[in-house]
C-alpha cells in the first residue's frame, strides 16, 4: 500500500531528524571555544561580568542536557532559538538564506542533469569518438577537481581576467535596475556558482548516461526497435533514453545530501548569501542555535528531495507505477 | 587657545593633503553613493553595547557622539556645541546643539546624553571608559554635566568616534536587555546618514539624514557596505572599480598591487587612535618564562626590522613599546631591544639555561591567531628557526578558528602567542588592560593574559589615569612603558599596516584619528 509506505517513511524520517538534532547538538558543544568569546567583541575585550551576562542571557551557565531538552522542546514547536551572533530568530535567519540556495542548488542540478545526460548521449553514439573521449576527460577533470579550486579558478579567469561575470554576491546592490533587471542581474550573478556546483555532477551524470546507454543499446528490444524500422532519433530518445535515464534520477536523488553540502563551499567562495554563507559564518562564531537551525533544515530538505525521487521513479518507469 | 590650535590642526591637515596629492583643491560635490568593502560582519549596529571595527563602520555613520576627534587629537564640537572641563577634573558639562534630532524626528535631549552614558557605562565591553562616572545631571534639555569620582581624562576621547553614541531613550529604554534589543539591526540615532536596510553578511544601506544637525552635510546621497566573502575577492572588485574604499586593508600584496592602480589611492592615514599592535606575549607563570631574563633574551633573539621589511614587505610600522607612535602618550625612548644573538645566547647561560647535547636550552610552545596570517602566523613561522638560533626549540600550535585560540590564551593554556591588541585612543581605554595586576582575569581574552604584575607600573598607570595636566600625563605614561619594556611581558613587533584604499574620485577621505571609524559627513564623490 502507498500510503503505508509513505507513512512509514515519514515516522523513519521523524526519527531521523531527532537523531539528528542530538547528535548534532552533541558534536556542536564538544568543539572548543565559548560563543560569549566571541560575542563579547571581535579585538574588544571584555570584563568577566560582561561575560556572564552574555552566558546568562543565552543559557550557556545551563548545564548541558538541560540545553539540549529546552532545545529539542522548542524546536518542536517550531522554535529554532535565537541566534547568538546575529541576535536575531534562527528562523528568520534561515528563512530569508533558504530561496538563495535552493536557487542554486536546482540551477546547478538542473544543469548538470541536462546538460550531463545530453553529452552522455551524444558520447554513447560513437563511444570510441573524440567527443566521447572529450566527454571523458572532461568528467575526470570536474570530478576531480576539488569544488573551491574550480570556482577560485573560475573567478580569476571569468570574472579578472576576462571580466564577463561578478566577482561575487547574489546582486548588485549598488544598482537600481528594477524587477525585471533584478531577475537578470541574479541570473548574471548565478552563472559562475551554478556551473561550478554543477560540473562536477555533470561529470558523473555523463558519464552515468553514457555507460548505460551503451548498456541499453546493446539490448534486445533495442535490437528490435531497430529491425522494425524505427528512427534512429526515436530510438534514442524514446526507447533507449528513457531507460538508460533511470539511474541518473536514483543517483540525483541519493546525491541531493552531497550538493546542499557541495553548496556550502560554493556560497563561501561566491559570497552567496545562502544556507552554506550563513553555516561557514555561525561555525566560526560558535552560534550553536543558527548552526543546529541550519543543520535540521537541511536534514528536512534532504529527507524531502529523496521522497521526491522516489515518486519521480515512478514518473519515469511504468514498471514502477504499476507493481503491487 | 583651543581655536587657535584647531586653526594649526586645519592647517597642518590641509598641507598634508597638498602634499600627497590627495584631494584636488575643489568644492564638496553634492549627492552620489559610496560603495565601502569589508569582509566583516557585525552583530548588529549598536556600538554602544558592542565593540568592533565591524559595528563601528556603520555605527558611526548612524549614531552621532558628544565630541568628534580631528587628526591632531583635538577634540571638536559635534552633538555638544561647547564644553568644560571642571578645574577639579570631577565633571564635564555638554552644552548640546539646540534643535537636534533623532531619525524620527524626536529632539535630543540631556536625558538621552545621560540615558546613553548609563547604558554603554553597564554593557559596553570597555569598562574603564566610564567606570568613574557617579552620575549625569540634567540640569536643563541642552545641558548634561557628567560627574566622576576621580579626574577622568579619558572621558574626551571617550565620547567620541564609536564609544558614545547618543542613544534615543524613547527607544532604547522600554526595559529590554539593551544587547539583545531589536533596536540594535533597526537603528534610530542622528548621525549622518540613516539606516535603510541591513542584511546581516550581505550589505548595510544607508541614507542621507536630510535633518542632520550640521547645515549642508552629509555631502553623500548614500553609503552602501558590502560585504565580501574574503580579503581576495573584496581587492579584485576594488581593483576593477566595483567599490569606492576599502578601509583596514593589512595584507601586503594586495597593498602592493592596488598601489599599481592609478585611479585607486592608498593611505595608512585614519588609524592613530585604533593603535593595532601586533605582539608575542608571554605567559609569564610559566616555569622559564616567569625569569624576565629569558623573556629580554627572547626579544634580543628577535630582529623586528626583518619582521617589518622582509615579511610585511615594508607596509607595517615596528613598535617598541606599550603605545603606539602616532599617540601623544607613546614613549620613543625606551629600550628597543635591537636584535643581538651573542647577547641573548650570554643572557640565557646567565639565567640558567645552559644548551643541552642537541643545543636546545628548552621547549616552548608559541600560539598565533587563526586568520591573520601576514601578522600572525608568518610571523610565528619565522620566530620558529629563529628563536632556535639561541638553543629554544618552539613548537608552533595552529588554533583552527578563533574561539579555540581564545580559549587557550584566556585560559592562560599558553607559553608564548601571537596576539593583536587595540590602543583604542586613550591609553585608560586600551593600554592599561595589558597591564594592570587587578586585571589578570582567566577566561577574558584580552585582558592581562601574561599574568604579569608589578605594583610600580599598577601605581603609575593609575596616577596618569587621573592626571588632567597633559605634559604631566604623558610623562607619567612613559614612565610606565619604560618599566613594562624593562619586564618584557611581551615584545612589541609592529603596528598592523591598516590602510585605506579608495578612489580617486573621493574627496576628504577619512584620516582622522579614528579614520573610517568616524561620521563621513565631509566626505564626497566626484564624478
Amino acid at each position: 500500500m502507498l500510503i503505508w509506505t509513505v507513512l512509514r517513511r515519514l515516522i523513519y524520517s521523524i526519527i531521523l531528524v531527532v537523531a539528528v538534532l542530538v547528535l548534532n547538538f552533541l558534536l556542536i558543544h564538544l568543539a572548543p571555544g565559548d560563543p560569549a568569546d566571541v560575542i563579547a567583541g571581535e579585538m574588544g575585550g571584555a570584563t568577566e561580568e560582561v561575560m556572564a551576562s552574555i552566558r546568562k542571557a543565552y543559557g550557556l551557565d545551563q548545564p548541558l542536557y538541560v540545553q539540549l531538552w529546552v532545545y529539542l522542546k522548542n524546536a518542536a514547536g517550531g522554535d529554532l532559538g535565537q541566534s547568538f551572533f546575529y541576535n536575531a530568530p534562527v528562523l528568520d535567519l534561515i528563512l530569508s538564506r533558504v530561496g538563495a540556495t535552493l536557487l542554486l542548488v536546482f540551477t546547478a542540478l538542473g544543469f548538470a542533469i541536462v546538460a550531463g545526460t545530453a553529452l552522455g548521449v551524444i558520447a554513447s553514439r560513437k563511444p570510441t569518438g573524440i567527443v566521447s573521449n572529450l566527454v571523458t576527460v572532461l568528467s575526470v577533470i570536474g570530478y576531480s577537481a576539488p569544488i573551491f579550486w574550480t570556482g577560485i579558478m573560475l573567478i580569476i579567469v571569468f570574472a579578472s581576467l576576462i571580466p564577463l561575470f561578478p566577482i561575487s554576491n547574489m546582486y548588485d546592490v549598488t544598482k537600481d535596475v528594477g524587477p525585471v533587471g533584478y531577475v537578470f542581474d541574479v541570473a548574471h550573478h548565478l552563472v559562475l556558482p551554478a556551473f561550478t556546483l554543477g560540473i562536477v555532477y555533470l561529470a558523473q551524470y555523463s558519464r552515468l548516461t553514457r555507460a548505460s546507454m551503451l548498456e541499453v543499446l546493446g539490448s534486445d528490444y533495442i535490437r528490435t526497435a531497430r529491425a522494425k524500422g524505427v528512427s534512429e532519433r526515436k530510438v534514442y530518445g524514446r526507447h533507449a533514453l528513457r531507460n538508460a535515464v533511470l539511474p541518473i534520477i536514483t543517483i540525483a536523488g541519493l546525491q541531493f545530501g552531497g550538493i546542499v553540502s557541495g553548496a556550502v563551499l560554493v556560497e563561501t567562495v561566491f559570497n552567496w548569501p545562502g544556507l552554506g554563507t550563513l553555516a561557514f559564518d555561525s561555525i566560526l562564531a560558535r552560534d550553536y542555535p543558527t548552526i543546529l537551525g541550519i543543520l535540521f533544515f537541511s536534514a528536512v530538505i534532504v529527507i524531502i528531495a529523496n521522497l521526491i525521487t522516489d515518486l519521480l521513479y515512478r514518473v519515469a518507469d511504468p514498471r514502477i507505477r504499476m507493481a503491487k | 587657545m583651543k581655536n587657535l590650535r584647531g586653526l594649526l590642526a586645519g592647517v597642518a591637515i590641509a598641507a598634508s593633503l597638498v602634499m600627497t596629492g590627495a584631494v584636488q583643491a575643489q568644492e564638496p560635490v553634492k549627492g552620489g553613493t559610496l560603495v565601502i568593502g569589508t569582509t566583516q560582519k557585525p552583530r548588529h549596529l549598536n556600538p554602544a553595547v558592542q565593540s568592533g571595527v565591524a559595528t563601528a563602520v556603520p555605527g558611526t555613520q548612524i549614531f552621532a557622539t558628544p565630541l568628534r576627534f580631528d587628526a591632531e587629537w583635538q577634540p571638536q564640537p559635534f552633538l555638544a556645541e561647547s564644553w568644560e572641563v571642571a578645574d577639579d577634573g570631577k565633571s564635564i558639562t555638554l552644552h548640546l546643539r539646540e534643535g537636534a534630532t533623532f531619525h524620527d524626528g524626536k529632539p535630543i535631549t540631556s536625558k538621552d546624553v545621560a540615558f546613553s552614558v548609563k547604558t554603554v557605562k553597564e554593557n559596553h565591553p570597555f569598562k574603564t571608559m566610564f567606570a568613574p562616572v557617579t552620575s549625569v545631571d540634567t540640569p536643563d534639555d541642552n545641558t548634561a554635566v557628567i560627574n566622576f569620582d576621580a579626574p577622568h581624562p579619558a572621558a574626551l576621547l571617550a565620547m567620541s568616534s564609536a564609544l558614545l553614541p547618543i542613544l534615543p531613550e524613547h527607544v532604547y529604554g522600554d526595559g529590554q536587555d539593551p544587547k539583545s534589543h531589536p533596536a540594535n539591526s533597526k537603528t534610530v540615532g542622528s548621525g549622518p546618514f540613516k539606516l535603510v536596510e541591513y542584511k546581516p553578511g550581505e550589505h548595510i544601506i544607508l541614507e542621507k539624514n536630510p535633518d542632520y544637525f550640521l547645515e549642508g552635510k552629509p555631502h553623500l546621497d548614500r553609503i552602501i557596505i558590502k560585504n565580501y566573502k574574503d580579503v581576495t575577492s573584496m581587492v579584485l572588485a576594488a581593483d576593477k572599480g566595483e567599490i569606492d574604499m576599502l578601509p583596514f586593508l593589512t595584507s601586503t600584496r594586495d597593498l602592493e598591487r592596488l598601489k599599481k592602480n592609478d585611479s585607486l589611492e592608498v593611505t595608512n592615514q585614519g588609524y592613530a587612535a585604533v593603535g593595532p599592535i601586533n605582539w608575542l606575549a608571554f605567559n609569564t607563570k610559566n616555569e622559564v618564562l616567569k625569569d624576565p631574563k629569558v623573556r629580554q633574551a627572547i626579544a634580543y633573539a628577535i630582529d623586528r626590522n626583518f619582521i617589518v621589511n622582509a615579511l610585511h614587505s615594508g607596509f607595517s610600522t615596528p613598535v617598541t613599546g606599550p603605545v603606539v607612535s602616532g599617540s601623544p602618550f607613546s614613549a620613543p625612548d625606551v629600550n628597543a631591544y635591537d636584535v643581538d644573538l651573542d647577547k641573548a645566547n650570554a643572557m640565557l647561560d646567565e639565567a640558567g639555561h645552559p644548551r643541552g647535547g642537541d643545543g636546545t636550552r628548552f621547549k616552548l610552545s608559541l600560539d598565533y591567531i587563526p586568520g591573520f596570517a601576514e601578522m600572525q602566523k608568518t610571523v610565528a613561522e619565522y620566530l620558529r628557526p629563529q628563536l632556535k638560533k639561541v638553543g629554544i626549540d618552539v613548537e608552533l600550535r595552529a588554533s583552527p578558528d578563533f574561539p579555540t585560540w581564545a580559549k587557550r590564551v584566556s585560559g592562560h593554556d599558553f607559553d608564548m602567542s601571537m596576539d593583536i591588541v587595540f590602543n583604542w585612543g586613550d591609553p585608560v581605554i586600551g593600554v592599561h588592560r595589558t597591564y594592570l595586576c587587578s586585571n589578570i582575569r582567566e577566561g577574558v581574552i584580552w585582558s592581562n593574559t601574561q599574568s604579569y604584575c608589578n605594583e610600580e607600573v599598577d601605581t603609575l598607570l593609575s596616577q596618569a589615569g587621573t592626571e588632567t595636566d597633559q605634559a604631566k600625563r604623558a610623562d607619567l605614561y612613559r614612565a610606565a612603558q619604560a618599566k613594562i619594556v624593562d619586564d618584557a611581558p611581551l615584545v612589541f613587533l609592529n603596528e598592523l599596516p591598516y590602510h585605506t584604499i579608495y578612489n580617486k574620485k573621493i574627496g576628504n577621505a577619512p584620516v582622522t584619528i579614528w579614520g573610517p571609524m568616524a561620521p563621513m559627513d565631509e566626505v564626497y564623490k566626484s564624478e
